[in-house]
């Protein structure tokens, strides 16, 4: 189990840090998906079947597509030549480190965080159930409001992508 | 030797991944990248919501509204990706490049 997780999550940081070093971007959105299915297997592995499955569909498979899609409409060219800037690698170094730093510092502080996995119990209803049932009755109107917003992004990508814009 | 998984293994690989992304953010000029990398930092939340939502189980039963709040953001970044892209492609139309250093006439 412990050292399934390090397998996963290893898989899921390397397909990150492929995103961000890979000068070609068609290798950063495989990168990209690598990332997204080692974070797919971790939620499994914490028993969230469902989120893990649309994680795969959804991200893995729709959104980086329409990725793709756009990257090989649009014929993007490799950065060649291009290096990171002086200015852009100390920034980036100065917040990511203290970001990890003060993340490191806080879990090794927090005492929730030495918790073990508790344990399911047996014959539960299983999440699909569970998350369903909570959908359509606490998020019932959550979820009405989704459902426009996905309605004015059709609508708005639509009006965005036409030839001319007015 | 077996060491059990705590509540800090998951949290610090979300950490990381979400560090790794925000790096990704700051440093690549391509704008179709850096949208990836905003995409990376929103999985990396993604993370976090299904532990603490796993950590937190009450006579063995989850708490899952953590994993209903992940099943929002999980659409509502499918609808934010499709308008990106799609203001992404008018961009490209209009001025032939994804390079952000190129689109500045916003800048005072």
């Amino acid at each position: 189990m412990t050292f399934l997780f390090y397998i996963f999550a290893a898989i899921a940081v390397i397909g990150g840090i492929g995103v961000v070093v890979y000068k070609n971007p068609v290798s950063s959105a495989f990168a990209m998906i690598l990332s997204f299915l080692g974070l797919a297997a971790i939620f499994i592995q914490l028993d969230a079947y469902l989120v893990g499955i649309l994680q795969i569909l959804v991200y893995a498979g729709a959104i980086m597509v329409l990725f793709l899609f756009i990257i090989m409409l649009m014929d993007v060219k490799e950065e060649e030549g291009k290096t990171f800037k002086f200015g852009a690698i100390v920034g980036a170094v100065l917040v990511v480190g203290g970001f990890t730093g003060a993340l490191v510092k806080v879990l090794m502080e927090s005492k929730i965080g030495n918790e073990t996995i508790p344990a399911l119990a047996e014959g539960g209803k299983s999440d699909v159930h569970e998350i369903g049932e909570l959908l359509f009755s606490t998020y019932w109107f959550p979820i009405q409001i989704i459902g426009v917003l996905l309605l004015v992004a059709t609508v708005g990508v639509i009006l965005l992508s036409r030839k001319e814009l007015k | 030797m077996e060491t059990e998984l705590t509540l800090n293994h998951f949290l610090f690989v979300s950490g990381l991944l979400f560090a790794i992304g925000l790096a990704g953010v700051l440093l690549r000029r391509n704008l179709i990248v850096i949208f990836m990398c905003l995409e990376l930092m929103l999985s990396a939340a993604n993370l976090s919501l299904v532990a603490f939502s796993r950590f937190n189980t009450t006579d063995g039963v989850p708490n899952y509204d953590g994993q209903v709040l992940l099943f929002f953001i999980i659409t509502v970044a499918a609808a934010e990706v499709a308008v990106g892209l799609a203001i992404i492609v008018a961009l490209f139309r209009s001025r032939e490049t994804t390079d952000v250093s190129d689109v500045t006439s916003m800048k005072g």
